[in-house]
């Protein structure tokens, strides 16, 4: 609204399609998924395992393991495709201009490797400066992310510290080339929650502070509902639904997303000494990726299927501030 | 460790419930040390509560709190430094392994991973056979019988027993492993984080079937959970512990509607609900829960504790009633009194 120049998105990701290569032939994992995030802006991709999502935020990096790859679209970093790049551009934006956190950061620390070597690592990595004056810069770091007695923290090795501060080591890593975008893989699913109240925290104010946009990958709606600008919500390999958060929470259109969002349990809801009420539940299973319907992914375990869910994929169309793919959404809320 | 007078009374544990029945567990004092190369760690630290018949009771907390090692202690898979547990009118906390298994019949538990639980190399069929066998009950044909009843109260089909667990979805593991613990048609059921592996929509699949065999069988559920929207949607009472002890004890709404330890107040503003809108979250916890091996003097919770004073670092709290059926281990909670010296 203000700044003509952060309404650019700083990443655009337009077609992109994976799949898994296996004896029976291509199976596809993502498809045809297209989504942008401003400059600090807050995107959750939200799902349930298997929708994809996770294997779309190793894609933004150019981090697709095999038998994955990505078989189509375009991924605009900052105007650049990044999936046009070969190994070696890439490892120069990677970390530079994008970079990433995961749920387990012990599997991305070095363990024989102090956490200061590892911070000054990454920023001699895309910069030449001094050791000297990397190491000022990995100590500033540290204390970015607020850990405190960073002198100390810097000589100390990864297991050393719990996973709250390894988290935080790790953020400290992905910010040192100030990157554009930062991809945050579930980055506190293995936490406590009051542990993960900090390290969102510490997300929400560098976003603010410096800009950085910010994808975060999540099945916790909870936490979208409080951190987050925008919400994507995959279904099978497809985006089911994108909606500004308030309102996808007041008025989900999709059928899963209400689905999901009606069989979360609400601590304090309902009246004081209420019988305990039934949760919703959405009937079956996702489908194998090898056995995906023709149609809408989510036609069998919908109410509001009909022969038209069965034969055709739903495009996604505008609805109001955002987007939904589904023949029925706009029609009666009933389900 | 000093037993707190207010948790040792009976009456006061069991009114939050709605039942005036004799409880079908009993924990008293219990306490579990375990001794490692760093030094002895006070896992649990004189623990009680009581369950009724029927009733659902919610243990929650963060890593270290104690909560598996309590789930663990009261099925004896760990033996208690101190306290005891009484099953019914059985007092089983020295057992020996020939008497705690005729107590498994009315003590069972369910785990978290249920395929670490199931030997793969077995047909469901077998897997839940097997409790019945160990106890000579029935027939081949009535335990039979008594398998496909099982799938069928867990919402699966009787060609299931022919499978393995292995081909099963988590979701349909975890109604497995439901199944065995329910084959002895047992009082009481202890859960150690049941839903935690699974996907929200199956997640509440797993809660309804909890809830509805709940209703039909009588049975009682000790509910070990980290996330507080599923330990509250679930439990009739819910009890907070921190760093091996219980700090709060309560009905589900008063817990949730006036609770009164500082820890259960910073535990529900850090859970991110789906219906918080964008409130800015509270200022929060700072720091870490401290290590086990050097616990914090007085109350335990006084190093991240908002309101610790003093008093906090040199007394660790006594429990007290705040109301009826609702306890709770701080100094200073909200509607007590501070307590002279």
């Amino acid at each position: 609204m203000s700044d003509p120049v952060s309404r650019e998105p700083v990443l655009a990701v337009d077609g992109l399609s994976i799949g898994f290569q296996t004896r029976r032939g291509l199976l596809p994992a993502v498809r045809e998924l297209s989504f942008s995030v401003r400059s600090g802006e807050m995107l959750a991709i939200v799902g349930e395992s298997g929708c994809g999502k996770s294997l779309t935020a190793l894609a933004l990096l150019g981090l697709v393991p095999p038998p994955g790859r990505v078989t189509g679209g375009t991924v605009r970093l900052e105007g650049r495709d990044l999936l046009a790049l070969d190994e070696a551009a890439l490892r120069r934006v990677r970390g530079a201009r994008i970079s990433m956190i995961f749920q387990e950061p012990m599997t991305a620390l070095n363990p024989v490797l102090t956490v200061g070597e590892q911070i000054m690592e990454a920023i001699l990595e895309h910069e030449p400066v001094s050791r000297k004056a990397a190491r000022g810069r990995a100590l500033a770091l540290l204390e970015r992310v607020r850990i405190p007695d960073p002198e100390r923290r810097f000589a100390e090795y990864p297991h050393r510290l719990s996973g709250g501060m390894r988290q935080r080591v790790m953020i400290a890593m992905a910010l040192a080339g100030a990157p554009a975008v930062l991809v945050a893989d579930e980055p506190t699913t293995a936490l406590d929650v009051t542990i993960q109240a900090q390290i969102l925290g510490l997300i929400d104010e560098l976003r603010r502070e410096q800009g950085t946009a910010v994808v975060f990958i999540t099945h916790d709606l909870g936490v979208v509902s409080r951190y987050v600008d925008r919400v994507l919500v995959m279904y099978a390999g497809r985006k089911v639904e994108e909606r500004g958060t308030r309102d996808l929470f007041a008025d989900p259109l999709h059928p899963y997303t209400r689905g999901l969002i009606a069989a979360q349990p609400r601590a304090g809801a309902g009246p004081a000494g209420a019988e305990r009420q039934r949760l919703a539940e959405i009937p079956g299973t996702v489908p194998a990726l090898a056995a995906m319907p023709a149609g809408c992914a989510f036609a069998p375990r919908c109410a509001l299927a009909d022969e038209r869910c069965v034969q055709a994929v739903p495009p996604a169309r505008r609805a109001g501030s955002g987007l939904v793919a589904c023949h029925h959404a706009g029609e009666t809320h009933a389900v | 460790m000093p037993s707190d007078a207010a948790l040792a009374t009976p009456a006061v544990a069991t009114t939050g419930a709605s039942t005036a029945a004799a409880p079908v567990l009993r924990v008293s004092g219990l306490s579990v040390e375990y001794r490692t190369a760093r030094g002895v760690v006070h896992a649990l630290d004189d623990v009680s509560f009581e369950l009724a018949p029927g009733e659902t009771l919610g243990i929650v907390g963060e890593s270290g709190c104690g909560k598996s090692t309590l789930a663990r202690a009261v099925v004896r898979l760990l033996d208690p430094s101190a306290g005891t547990i009484r099953l019914g009118d059985t007092d089983i906390t020295h057992a020996s392994r020939r008497r705690m298994r005729a107590a498994r019949r009315d003590l069972q538990m369910v785990l978290q991973d249920p395929a670490a639980s199931l030997d793969p190399r077995w047909t469901v069929g077998d897997l839940l056979a097997e409790p019945l066998e160990i106890h000579g009950i029935g027939s081949r044909a009535e335990r039979r019988a008594r398998v496909a009843d099982l799938l069928g109260k867990v919402g699966l089909p009787p060609e299931a027993a022919q499978r393995r667990p292995h081909e099963f979805s988590g979701g349909q593991r975890q109604r497995i492993g439901i199944a065995r613990a329910l084959a002895l048609e047992p009082k009481v059921v202890v859960l150690d984080e049941p839903v935690s592996a699974l996907d929200v929509s199956v997640q509440a699949q797993i809660l309804n079937l909890l809830t509805d065999l709940q209703r039909t069988l009588g049975v009682s559920f000790l509910f070990i959970g980290h996330d507080l929207s599923v330990v509250e949607h679930i439990s009739d009472r819910v009890a907070v512990m921190y760093l091996g002890r219980i700090v709060e004890l309560g009905g589900r709404d008063s817990l949730w509607r006036r609770p009164a330890h500082p820890y259960t107040r910073a535990l529900l503003d850090a859970a991110p609900r789906i219906d918080d809108g964008a409130a800015p979250p509270g200022p929060g916890l700072t720091g870490d829960t401290p290590s086990p091996y050097e616990l914090p003097s007085g109350c335990r919770f006084h190093t991240r504790c908002p309101i610790a004073a003093d008093l906090c670092r040199r007394e660790a709290p006594a429990t007290r009633a705040l109301s009826p059926g609702h306890l709770v281990a701080c100094h200073f909670a909200e509607g007590g009194t501070p307590p002279s010296g």
